[in-house]
């Protein structure tokens, strides 16, 4: 297991570095339409913001924070959004993944599948960040 | 038995090499790749989607099945280390 740093100034840091990653990484997901960024690469740095307690603070208080059974739920339901962003379109007499049919009130046409997109893409985020803490977690477990 | 690789691995250098050979050449607008549908999601990539960013499109909306597949391997792989890290009943 990696043993937590004894050192006030590390904590603090990285506790202050947490809402700040995690801002960056909504910007990361919500940029991709506009420049560099995407759902893979935001939720990469959102799993950091959750992996960054866990070296500096310990486990059995960085686990009550963020417990690593909710990181492999958030895993699911990341992939859940995006099968679902396909199978809704389908149902309602669309192609599989056409964003074009997602019933989203008040955008529709080329809007309603830039909404689509953003939907995907925070599905793909989740589903990134907790595959990330879930292979962190169960790496680092004390006890097998 | 392990010379075996040797003559193979040359074989397949060759092949290569002559395959190579049949590639269009780089940045050339008239190439296969550049001629089929790409310039189709260039050109309407802002009217359908009102995205500006090509990449995003393509990857999410005109190639959405193939980012789910990514998006599963991905998930995949974490489950993957779950079931092997998890000491469990054994076979045997």
């Amino acid at each position: 297991m990696i043993e937590r740093h004894e050192s006030v100034v590390v904590e603090v840091v990285s506790q202050a570095m947490v809402p700040l990653i995690q801002v960056f990484a909504l910007y990361v997901i919500t940029h991709g339409h506009y420049g560099p960024g995407g759902g893979f690469q935001g939720g990469v740095i959102l799993a950091v913001s959750v992996i960054l307690p866990r070296l500096s603070l310990g486990r059995s208080h960085s686990d009550r924070l963020f417990s690593p059974v909710l990181a492999t739920w958030l895993a699911a339901i990341g992939m859940l959004i995006y099968v679902l962003a396909g199978l809704v379109p389908l149902l309602l007499g669309a192609e599989f993944l056409n964003y074009g049919y997602l019933p989203v009130p008040g955008v529709s046409g080329a809007a309603l599948r830039s909404t689509g997109i953003l939907i995907v893409e925070l599905g793909i985020g989740l589903s990134v960040c907790g595959t990330m803490v879930t292979i962190f977690d169960w790496l680092t477990r004390s006890e097998p | 038995m392990k010379w075996l690789a040797v003559p193979i691995l040359l074989v397949f250098m060759a092949l290569m090499i002559y395959a190579e050979t049949g590639l269009a050449e780089r940045l050339d607008p008239r190439a296969p790749a550049s001629v089929y549908v790409s310039p189709d999601y260039i050109a309407r990539t802002v009217h359908d989607t009102k995205t500006p960013n090509i990449v995003t499109s393509v990857l999410a909306d005109y190639r959405g099945y193939d980012t789910l597949g990514e998006t599963t391997v991905i998930f995949t792989a974490g489950l993957s280390v779950i079931l092997i890290l998890t000491k469990g009943r054994s076979n045997d």
